[in-house]
């Protein structure tokens, strides 16, 4: 009997710190028979060998920064059947998103004695911004489970059980007692989106929203009650805007000003 | 034999995006152009404007690979700015840690990356099919190393509990013996990977370099020392900017550094180990000298060998820290925030790298620089390839192409950390 094809997978990297795409090296148990079970098509992290698409699975790193790379985007998504962003860049624009909300020439003179030689967009958008996406995986950077999961649930053609809700039903089944409620210190964890297992809080320190947030999240609420621990209002804002700045609630609610602010 | 032109549009095994131009002219080198197009984030300019606390977070992620060494650093220079001097076991769990982040790291670039090449394989996973022990100790050697960051901070990647004066959290006595197994077996592990790369062929190629490391009175340096040079330069951190500087150029996002009046440096493994083979690990020094590591080894495509023998080194660190650790009275010390400038210069897996701060009254960042070891070894990389490329341009194209990417590797460049770097594009004639 002929031997089954099987399936292409490519690794893409836009503007990002390589962090996600190594996360498949990090598995460090599973790793070889990922490659077992794929054609490692494209993956320039690992190997100098590529084959030309169509490819069956894309994983996309990273967020769109430059003219280039907004038109790379729209080949790696004709040659991909199904594309799937990996983390906080890819899903949602990245820390450097950042810029969106500043003067992008003041970046690039912060960092270059010649801006004139930098080629640059304005903002960093998430890949939805620019293409369509099967499946978003959030993190700063993404779990390894998670990305094992979305590899296993392709192989079998059934969605990848990544569950939706906030970070503080993670701590309720892990056992980790509320760091606000016990020791009055700011979490981000009743608005951000599960995935990293609720690490932060066993740690003794407030989640600090690397997962972005969660469906519907009530971010006033959890400002107002940041307010009453005795944060400031340039803390809190600026909490919302680091690794999720573009996602739309955190977007909004880092222009938090106030109880009064609706 | 007329105009040549060699490409590597999008060079691979390396972290970030880049790619080299090459021109030959009949036999001669005529320009060599290392492009990093890897896109800018700016970091430096949005760290203004965050308080202090939040740096040790927003610097991990310049780097997925080596986001401790970004920790590291920041941490080091703000609490040079804030007076504050973390000492003891916290220094040591600090310590512990970047020894984590240097086995992690070094065994991916050895295993994953850089061997593949000296063993004519496009990639460890080509290579797996053939020496599939060899390739499953890499990965189980990276384990060992990516389980020391994990206890220590939360996880692999971007740890989450590193903070300016100390940690979130400090470990029992106990989480950390757990550590020890697989530490114990690594040793043994990082040991046959030293007779393993040992045993590679490598081109003969000899260059002078100027080599920079951080020296230490008694430690083989990772988070603390003065800033030294095969050249006789012994500086502070504070003194960075007197002696070093960076330009930009063209062709790059990343900037280059070099060092004033003089020119290119070499950054990374193999000038920490020249400078400063006698405080390796007593097991570590046996192993460089049984397989005749030259004292003064000035071939960069020897620089796997040494990496191999820095994991070893860091495998006994790593256990002889755990051996004498003794749980802190807390796990951070206390801190005020005050305006000044701080600079703290730390042994990232890939050389040094230095971070400046200054703040204002409220612990806000007013300016940021950070200056990571690739492009401070940008400059080198483009001489070593005019250099190599001129004595073996008889060779045919693909075999020089696949020699330059190997000889950018031996610097295990990081580019999404340089830019704030690579495709190879030879062109002859």
């Amino acid at each position: 009997m002929p031997k089954k094809r099987r399936p292409k997978i490519a690794v893409w990297k836009f503007a990002s710190c390589d962090g996600c795409q190594l996360s498949l090296l990090d598995c460090e148990d599973e790793f070889l028979a990922v490659t077992e079970a794929f054609e490692v098509a494209y993956f320039l992290e690992a190997t100098r060998a590529t084959i030309q698409g169509p490819y069956d699975l894309s994983l996309v790193e990273g967020s769109i920064t430059t003219p280039k790379d907004a038109e790379r985007i729209k080949k790696v998504r004709r040659d991909s059947r199904f594309l799937v962003t990996i983390g906080a860049c890819a899903t949602a624009g990245g820390i450097q998103a950042l810029r969106n909300f500043k003067d992008v020439g003041e970046f690039i003179t912060a960092v270059y004695a010649e801006p004139r030689y930098i080629d640059t967009l304005a903002t960093s958008t998430p890949i939805l911004d620019h293409v369509r996406v099967d499946f978003e995986l959030r993190g700063c950077p993404i779990g390894k489970e998670q990305l094992l999961e979305v590899i296993t649930a392709f192989l079998h053609g059934r969605r990848p059980d990544t569950p939706a809700h906030s970070v503080c039903v993670d701590c309720k089944s892990r056992g980790t007692i509320c760091v606000m409620v016990a020791h009055g210190t700011p979490c981000l964890g009743p608005v951000t989106h599960a995935g990293c297992d609720a690490i932060c809080p066993s740690y003794n320190r407030g989640c600090y929203g690397c997962f972005g947030p969660m469906e519907t999240p009530n971010t006033k609420a959890l400002s107002e009650q940041w307010l009453r621990l005795g944060t400031t209002k340039p803390t809190i804002r600026r909490a919302f805007h680091t690794f999720n700045s573009w996602a739309e609630p955190f977007r909004k609610a880092g222009k938090f000003d106030g109880p009064q602010d609706n | 034999m007329g105009r040549r032109t060699i490409r590597v549009d999008s060079l691979a095994r390396v972290e970030g995006e880049g790619s080299l131009h090459l021109r030959i002219k009949d036999t001669q080198v005529d320009e060599v152009r290392l492009e990093i197009f890897e896109p800018p984030r700016f970091f430096e300019a949005l760290l203004r404007g965050r308080d202090f606390n939040e740096v040790p977070d927003i610097v991990a992620r310049i780097c997925g690979i080596c986001p401790v060494a970004y920790q590291m650093s920041a941490v080091h220079a703000l609490e040079k700015l804030l007076g504050v001097r973390v000492t003891g076991s916290l220094r040591d769990l600090r310590r512990l840690m970047y020894c984590g982040e240097w086995i992690e790291s070094r065994v991916l670039h050895i295993y994953m990356l850089h061997a593949p090449d000296f063993l004519g394989y496009e990639s460890a996973i080509e290579m797996a099919k053939d020496h599939f022990g060899i390739v499953e100790r890499g990965l189980q050697l990276k384990k060992a190393g990516n389980a020391v960051i994990r206890s220590l901070g939360g996880r692999e990647i971007h740890p989450i509990n590193v903070r300016v004066a100390g940690f979130y959290k400090v470990p029992s006595r106990c989480d950390l013996h757990s550590l020890r197994d697989s530490l114990d077996w690594a040793r043994d592990a990082a040991a046959e990977t030293v007779r393993w790369t040992a045993g590679f062929e490598c081109p003969d190629f000899q260059q002078d370099y100027e080599f920079v490391a951080l020296h230490h009175g008694d430690e083989y340096p990772m988070n603390e020392g003065r800033i030294c040079s095969s050249a006789g330069m012994d500086v502070e951190a504070r003194s960075y900017d007197a002696h070093f500087e960076e330009s930009q150029v063209p062709h790059s996002t990343a900037l280059h550094s070099v060092i004033k009046q003089r020119g290119a440096y070499f950054v990374g493994p193999l000038a920490r180990f020249n400078l400063n083979r006698d405080r390796l690990a007593p097991a570590a020094l046996e192993l460089a000298n049984e397989v005749r590591l030259e004292t003064s080894c000035r071939n960069p495509f020897r620089s796997i060998v040494v990496r191999a023998v820095e994991v070893l080194h860091a495998c006994d660190e790593a256990l002889r820290l755990i051996d004498r650790y003794e749980l802190p009275e807390r796990a951070a010390l206390e801190l005020n925030p005050c305006a000044g400038i701080g600079f703290a210069c730390t042994e990232a897996p890939r050389g040094i790298l230095f971070h400046r701060y200054e703040l204002d009254e409220k612990g806000i960042v007013l300016n940021a620089k950070i200056v990571p070891p690739t492009s401070q070894n940008q400059a080198t990389i483009e001489n070593d390839l005019r250099s190599f490329v001129g004595s073996h341009v008889n060779l045919p194209d693909d075999e020089l192409r696949w020699k330059c990417e190997q000889s950018i590797r031996n610097y295990d460049p990081c580019i999404s950390c340089a830019t704030h770097f690579l495709s190879l594009d030879i062109e002859r004639s």
